[in-house]
């Protein structure tokens, strides 16, 4: 049982091993000088750079045109993954909605529409997709970044299974006790899906942290670049005798790194409650 | 609180399936009505109806006086009591309670007055605060009445609100119910397969098969005079025996036993006869009397029920614990607890046996062949 119990652990710290090396590594790295890390490469001890670096990260104002921190890329970011996952949830619950509680003509088949569309990334359609902001002259602006990536087939699925699997007598309950279309929506389904939004909200916020092709192409103003973005911009001076600011960009993945962990952290806590409460 | 018309009402689903053809009930105010049948007998299609969760195909539907068969549910004025309960479950029991009055903009000192009002009544108050995946099942189940009784409705629908329960829970559930429904008043229409449920509950029973009405009759009319051989098997436990028979003038030939009514039933020839088990009696002498041949005995501890044969037709008698069994029974009945039902049509044939005059016991010869 013991030695079943060591062996167990023994898996598990390998494994933790693999995931946070890395990030220890590039943290420690991210407080020596960028000389020095150009010298010696990667390293594991503490550099005394620490609180000169981060604060040169987030509040020194760079770029061609010396307006953008990095406070202001982590705001960005921020705004497109929130508001990212936050449009995905409430659009991809409504479509559900209607798929599965409302019956109008061709149901199915825009449901199988929406699912096919998971065959098309964004990559696929992204010059139509920018040509379209481009011509409502939304590049640049936070709508922009938005917009165009919040159907998701991916949140009408899963919500199209979670209210399936809602008790048909809930509904009829409702009806008998005068909650419309709405206030059931409102007052039932939004909150037995919690757990749901909860999951889908911790999936789609790190996706649209990440991404990185479409804001490339949406911004070409610096004030509205993202992070992901911004750690791109160090490493591309590297012109002439220029030494790329290492450290920068690993304090600025440290950095990017934290806003998901954290709603990883905040939600994680609902979401295993969700899992572990059975509601019956 | 109204009375319920049911007129000519049929369900027919998409691709012609009749769930429910052409029945008619007409509901008193404040009567207990209890639709019963096995499954698939549109009984509670036949609710759903009435609740408005289902179109009606055919017909009408008045509550009070006021057809409804285009009325949402929500303003039929109605309140549904769900076989799995259907409470909100993020909702606590005081939200649960109020959240139909809610609804209908009700002032809030009154909501509190109603919920205070049914949790007093279901004894529900030091729960009020709670989840409802907080409570035992007969604790969901009496806030599912709660729910049902705050809004102060014309009529409670309950669709089969105890088959979730455990036998004993549903003993008392069930009293508890016919308590609330005599205090309250309020005309209620009670679905279930549970025949016991039926004859305990009913003001009045509605035996549904197939769609069909099969009887309508207060529990105890149904149960001495069964409309039909169906209902005859469905209600009472043990069931009634129905084995085949035959009349010749005033005897009735039944296996190799010939039993002599006494009066002349109005139908000759080939029968079904109807026994209730707790009418059969141990025949004295064991001589004469329906030869009973014993295949297997079930104690119930007051009574047993006694499985055999008489000639090539299976019988249940409920005899008496005390009386100690025969090797080979012999049993008797009186003939007025004979029932006659049409063996081509399953209907009943009323007969008297009293006006014949007063017959103790079966006179009961064998059958010289």
């Amino acid at each position: 049982m013991n030695r079943i119990r060591l062996f167990d652990h023994l898996v598990l710290m390998f494994g933790v091993f693999i995931m946070v090396a890395p990030v220890v590594v590039a943290f420690m790295t991210s407080t020596h000088e960028a000389a020095d890390i150009h010298r010696n490469g990667l390293s594991l001890t503490w550099g005394d750079h620490f609180a000169e670096t981060y604060d040169k990260v987030l509040t020194r104002k760079g770029g061609f045109t010396g307006e953008i921190t990095g406070a202001r890329m982590i705001w960005n970011s921020m705004i497109l993954g929130v508001g990212f996952a936050a449009g995905k949830i409430v659009l991809s619950m409504l479509a559900a909605y209607a798929i599965v509680y409302f019956r109008f003509r061709l149901g199915t088949l825009f449901f199988w529409m929406i699912f096919t569309t998971l065959l098309l990334p964004l990559e696929v359609r992204i010059v139509p997709s920018y040509e379209v902001m481009n011509k409502l002259a939304l590049t640049n602006t936070y709508t922009g970044l938005i917009v165009p990536l919040l159907a998701s087939a991916t949140g009408t699925f899963f919500f199209r299974q979670f209210f399936k699997s809602v008790p048909e007598e809930l509904l009829e309950a409702a009806r008998i006790d005068g909650a419309g279309p709405f206030k059931f929506f409102i007052d039932v389904l939004v909150p037995l899906s919690r757990t749901m939004i909860a999951a889908i909200f911790i999936i789609m916020f790190v996706y649209g942290w990440n991404q990185y092709l479409w804001p490339t192409l949406m911004t070409t103003d610096e004030r509205f670049f993202t992070l992901v973005r911004g750690i791109k911009q160090i490493l591309l001076v590297w012109v002439g005798s220029n030494i790329p600011d290492y450290n920068e960009a690993f304090a600025l993945a440290i950095l990017a790194m934290l806003p998901p962990v954290m709603i990883v952290l905040i939600f994680q806590r609902w979401f295993i409650k969700g899992l572990t409460e059975s509601d019956k | 609180m109204a009375s319920i018309g049911i007129r000519d009402v049929s369900k027919i689903y998409n691709g012609g399936v009749t769930a429910v053809s052409a029945v008619n009930i007409d509901i008193a105010d404040g009567e207990f009505i209890v639709l019963v049948g096995p499954s698939g007998c549109g009984k509670s299609t036949l609710l759903r109806m009435v609740a408005g969760l289902e179109t009606i195909s055919q017909g009408e539907v008045t509550i009070g006086g006021r057809t409804v068969n285009d009325i949402d549910p929500a303003d039929r004025d109605i309140a549904m009591v769900f076989q799995n309960y259907a409470l909100y479950p993020h909702m606590t029991v005081y939200e649960n309670l109020a959240y139909g009055l809610k609804n209908r903009r009700t002032p809030k000192a009154e909501i509190e007055a109603r919920v205070a009002e049914a949790a007093r009544m279901l004894e529900l108050q030091p729960y009020l605060e709670r989840k409802p995946r907080a409570l035992s099942g007969g604790q969901r189940q009496r806030v599912a009445m709660g729910r049902a009784i705050v809004r102060k409705p014309s009529a409670f629908l309950f669709d089969e609100p105890l088959s979730n329960l455990d036998a004993k829970l549903r003993v008392s559930m069930r009293g508890e119910i016919k308590r609330l429904q005599r205090r309250v008043g309020t005309t209620s229409i009670y679905v279930t397969h549970d025949q016991l449920e039926a004859m305990t509950l009913a003001d009045r029973l509605v035996v549904l098969s197939g769609g069909r009405i099969e009887q309508i009759g207060r529990p105890l009319d149904v149960y001495h005079r069964p409309a039909t051989t169906f209902v005859a098997s469905f209600i009472g436990s043990p069931a009634m025996n129905l084995v085949n028979g035959e009349v010749h003038g005033s005897k009735l030939a039944l296996g190799p036993a010939l039993i002599d009514l006494g009066a002349a039933v109005p139908t000759q020839g080939a029968v079904t006869v109807g026994l209730r088990a707790e009418d059969l009696r141990l025949h004295d002498d064991g001589q004469g009397g329906l030869p009973f041949r014993i295949d297997y005995v079930e104690e119930l501890g007051a009574q047993r029920l006694v499985h055999g044969m008489v000639g090539d037709q299976p019988l249940v008698a409920a005899l008496s614990s005390e009386i100690p069994l025969p090797e080979t029974a012999s049993l008797s009945i009186a003939p007025s607890r004979l029932h006659f039902f049409d063996t081509a049509s399953g209907r009943r044939i009323d007969w008297s046996a009293e006006a014949a005059g007063p017959v103790a016991a079966a006179v009961v010869s064998e059958v010289v062949a």
